[in-house]
């Protein structure tokens, strides 16, 4: 088949319209990924200016107005890097699923991280990030599988509402055996608590680089899956007829979400929403490509996230909002938003 | 197999005209009090067993007093050392654990049955979360007296069921639509109590454990008495209706047709079971689990056909007591009953949806 | 025997959300007969059927039933007078035969009645009628799609109403249980004088069971009378838009509609 006559000519014109854009909009999206990040460093619950702000990204730490943006820094980053990492394991995992309603909290595989640190700290005196990033891969790895599993019983495998529901279960058994091993833990509980509610605030240089290896590979997996996220989308009968090699795929993405979604909360806590929300926002710009969806996802969560932590600093003033509380208000009716919208037998 | 022909019957007088269909109508009737039989047996037995693991946490703690101080104690005389632990620590607490289990145990099997959905339970749709969340706004950011609290309660509990019901209504309330927007309203709802709680002073786990999942601690008659007054008033309202609703589980239409009110029977119902659930949230939190898991664990115990809006509260009132105890007693350190419901329910709901999914049923 | 009651629809006027689906319809329902309706997919039948046993409140017109409206009536006197078997009724899980009989007992009883001698007797005298008295200690879960069906009827028996109304009782049955039903249902009308009136989706079915036949089209009565009056050709073709041919049916002299479609048609 060759697309020689002039009306194919003008249909391939069309098709590679919306990619020159694609192009401009990422841009764009970079574009306001960097005055989130400014904003970050600039709000807070001390306000300065630019020039003080350049001077701390110089290295300067004069003065409070300085030592301040300093402080900002790591966490900016980490909102950034947290978004990116949490959006793309959202897209990978409603790709790999084939479910609109696929995301890393929903489905409980944060709570599965959560728990598996709760128990690093609580049962194995583990204090540094390194130490728990393994444990918090290996919860949401087990956590995924489960969920998975138990989603997909039954004769018509695993539709939306099943893993939602699954998900959902699994969170509540997950989050009440985190609580039954907290509350008796008068030592570890003030730690744990500000980190269980989900928050970009503890961000450290250290933490930062303790956690980037693990994320470098998450996204090139990620990355690398999206071709065979593209033929998945097809369903797996259509996908293995065009050579597709379908649990390898759906095997090797999965393993780059839950890689994300563990090492992300290792660091920040239970965030749950974006995976959900980012990718839903994005595809309506970037189609379902997943090659252009997983880039666009990772900026589009990173200004999310950013700017949802400014938010939560500048309400509460002079005390701040978790950035796990503000995505579960954003989040949730957003995601009942997708609910309404399905029709039944999507479901 | 060929339909026999039939008797020109007209309704009843000729089935009993001769001994053939007295035995026949005798033979049913034995077998309808046959399976009754069971009913019975069972609810006197929860009832027995909710009384004895009253008497027993009133007796057993860190001091056990004899069944003859506990008495004492309840007719109202002083007795050393047993008035106050008993009477005013032991007493309350069990009162409201029974209070509670009563209210839930009726909110959530009427929920069920009404949605047709054993999912549909008020505390994981976001109801139990929605008043959790208004007592808790009116405790510590608004610092207002109990009875203030039940009155938001109640108000939030109406409005998210309403909100729910809205929101899932497109031509209708498909039963898996509703229950993931009642799942998306609760996860808000708690992150909205977690701010709430966080905004505090200071982080007080006491606190947020009462009202994220529930916890009998520090229990008191002022609290207490709100939902005494609620089990005396909305319980016999829903318990009036309990035919019409054990009608509605054969289809609306059904029961239209057996000459239910369908949609005044869901109002009050659903009014009913929100008020309770609301007034025992408001005084001890959303005890986890509680209502989604008494209507399922009542109706194995008394088996089909009947009724469970009784036998479900008896199950909700043991489930809080023996929660509570084994809490405050069965391990090394003190639980809320929250937890330890939280810890059990949870992997009942994953096995419900296990055993739901692997049958092909749907949810 | 039953008594005599008058079902009638006055220029009826259906209709959901801003859609009308049926518009000022008039139809007589014969007492003591059994009356079938039959159309097209979403020509208004089973919303018809729903009006005339108050599920749905019209808009327009009215439903008499012995000269009154139904949708003032109260619902329990309306049920003990006439009884539905909706498309998909939903059984409890685990529930008895007998037990789901008995729930058509609902409109003789109170909120604070006690189950009687009658209430026993009825039950019985519906099981005993469709011919499952032996599955009665049965779990309603475990019946096929015939005895299950033959299950919802002995409940509407047990209701004890001189009218029955069903919404295509015969749908999802196996050819054998959809004839066992209907001929059921004959057994009913001829023993007890019980006015039948049923949607079915079986053009051929209605014809050899109805003593009346109704097609509708377009949100109104094409045709009503006897089975070989209302279905002609010329009726199949403007209710259906399906060429036919409309013989004598040679077992029960029925008319009999054939479909010409585009293939397998002898010239």
């Amino acid at each position: 088949m060759v697309l020689t006559t002039p009306e194919r000519a003008e249909d391939a014109a069309i098709v590679r319209r919306p990619r020159r854009l694609r192009g401009v909009w990422l841009l764009v999206a970079l574009g306001v990924l960097a005055l989130a990040m400014f904003a970050s460093l600039t709000i807070g619950s001390r306000d300065v200016d630019v020039s003080d702000v350049l001077a701390a990204l110089g290295g300067g730490t004069d003065g409070f107005a300085e030592a301040s943006v300093a402080k900002r820094i790591p966490r900016t980053l980490l909102a950034v890097v947290a978004g990116a990492a949490l959006a793309v394991s959202g897209a990978v995992m409603q790709g790999v699923t084939r479910n609109p309603l696929a995301d890393p909290g929903i489905l409980g595989v944060n709570m599965g991280a959560s728990l598996a640190v709760v128990i690093g700290i609580s049962f194995f005196g583990l204090t540094a990030a390194s130490g728990y990033i393994w444990l918090a891969l290996a919860g949401a790895a087990i956590a995924a599988v489960f969920v998975y599993t138990i989603g997909s019983l039954g004769r018509d495998g695993a539709t939306p509402l099943k893993l939602a529901l699954a998900g959902a279960a699994t969170s509540a058994a997950l989050a009440s055996f985190v609580s039954a091993i907290v509350i008796p833990r008068g030592d570890v509980s003030a730690s744990i608590r500000s980190w269980q509610i989900g928050g970009v605030g503890g961000g450290t240089f250290a933490s930062l680089e303790q956690v980037a290896p693990f994320l470098l590979v998450g996204f090139a997996i990620c990355v690398l899956s999206a071709r065979g996220l593209n033929s998945l989308a097809l369903g797996d009968d259509l996908a293995a007829g065009l050579g597709e090699r379908v649990a390898l795929a759906r095997g090797s993405a999965a393993l780059g979400a839950v890689i994300l979604c563990g090492a992300t909360t290792a660091i920040t806590g239970p965030i749950a929403f974006v995976g959900l929300v980012v990718p839903h926002a994005v595809r309506l710009i970037v189609g379902v490509d997943h090659r252009w969806l997983i880039p666009f996802s990772a900026v589009a969560g990173a200004i999310l996230l950013t700017i949802a932590d400014v938010v939560g600093r500048i309400i509460a003033r002079p005390t701040e909002i978790d950035v796990g509380i503000l995505t579960a208000l954003i989040g949730a009716p957003f995601f009942i938003w997708i609910v309404r919208r399905q029709k039944i037998r999507q479901l | 197999m060929t339909s026999s022909a039939l008797r020109p019957t007209s309704p009843t007088s000729d089935l009993t005209s001769d001994a053939a269909g007295r035995r026949l109508v005798d033979e049913i009737a034995r077998n309808r009090i046959r399976r009754g039989r069971r009913r019975r047996t069972v609810m006197i037995v929860l009832a027995l067993a909710v009384v004895a693991v009253f008497v027993l946490s009133l007796m057993v703690g860190q001091t056990f007093y004899t069944p003859l101080d506990v008495w004492h104690v309840l007719i109202g005389e002083q007795v050393p050392g047993a008035s106050f632990t008993v009477g005013r620590l032991r007493l309350p607490r069990a009162t409201l654990a029974i209070a509670a289990g009563l209210c839930f145990g009726l909110g959530g099997v009427t929920f069920q049955t009404m949605l047709r959905n054993p999912l549909a339970s008020p505390d994981i749709i976001g109801i139990s979360a929605g008043a959790s969340a208004a007592a808790a706004f009116a405790i510590v950011t608004l610092s207002l007296d109990d009875a203030q609290v039940s009155a938001f309660a109640i108000v939030a509990g109406l409005a998210v069921a309403l909100l729910v019901y809205a929101l899932s209504y497109r031509g209708g309330v498909a039963g898996t639509r509703l229950i993931l927007i009642g799942i998306g309203v609760a996860a808000m709802l708690e992150s909205l109590t977690t701010w709430v709680l966080s905004g505090a002073a200071q982080w007080d786990l006491q606190e947020a454990t009462r009202w994220l999942t529930g916890s009998l601690n520090g229990a008191s008659w002022p609290q207490i008495i709100p939902v005494l007054i609620a089990l005396a008033v909305l319980g016999p309202v829903l318990l009036a209706r309990s035919r019409d609703l054990s009608t509605t589980q054969l289809g609306d239409d059904t029961a239209a047709a057996l000459g239910v009110r369908v949609n005044l029977t869901r109002l009050v119902v659903i009014v009913t079971a929100v008020g309770l659930i609301s007034f025992a949230t408001a005084a001890a939190g959303p005890i986890a689990f509680v209502a989604f898991l008494s209507g399922p664990i009542a109706a194995r115990l008394v088996g089909p056909g009947g009724s469970l809006l009784i036998p479900s509260a008896l199950v909700g009132a043991l489930l809080v007591l023996v929660a509570d105890f084994a809490g405050q007693y069965a391990f090394g350190s003190r639980f809320p009953v929250g937890v330890v419901t939280g810890v059990l329910g949870a992997p009942y709901l994953i096995w419900l949806i296990i055993r739901s999914n692997r049958s092909g049923g749907s949810l | 025997m039953t008594e005599q009651h008058t079902l009638v629809v006055e220029r009826l006027v259906l209709g959901y959300g801003d859609r009308v689906v049926i518009d000022g319809l008039d139809l007589v329902i014969p007492t003591g007969r059994i009356t079938a309706i039959v159309g097209a997919n979403a020509c208004g039948k089973s919303t018809l059927l729903r009006s005339m046993s108050r599920l749905l409140t019209p808009r327009g017109g009215s439903v008499l039933l012995d000269g009154k409206q139904i949708h003032k009536m109260p619902p329990k006197q309306l049920a003990q007078t006439l009884g539905l078997l909706p498309q998909s009724p939903i059984a409890p899980e685990g529930i008895t035969v007998s037990d789901l009989v008995g729930r058509g007992r609902h409109p003789h009883q109170g909120i604070f009645s006690r189950w009687s001698t009658d209430d026993d007797a009825a039950v019985a005298a519906a099981l005993e009628a469709t011919g499952i008295l032996d599955l009665a200690e049965r779990s309603v879960d475990e019946l096929s799609g015939g005895q299950r069906q033959r299950v919802w009827i002995a409940m509407a028996l047990a209701q004890q109403t001189d009218l029955l109304l069903l919404d295509e009782p015969t749908t999802f049955l196996d050819v054998n249980h959809q004839v066992e039903v209907l001929d059921l249902l004959t057994d009913l009308n001829r023993a007890r004088g019980t006015t039948v009136v049923m949607v079915l989706h079986d053009l051929n079915l209605a014809a050899r069971y109805a003593d009346n036949l109704v097609a509708i089209a377009d949100g109104a009565v094409h045709a009503a009378g006897p089975a070989a009056e209302v279905l002609t050709e010329d009726c199949v073709r403007a209710v259906f838009g399906l060429d036919s041919r409309v013989i004598v049916d040679p077992t029960s002299g029925a008319p009999l509609m054939l479909p010409i479609g585009k293939h397998h048609v002898q010239a």
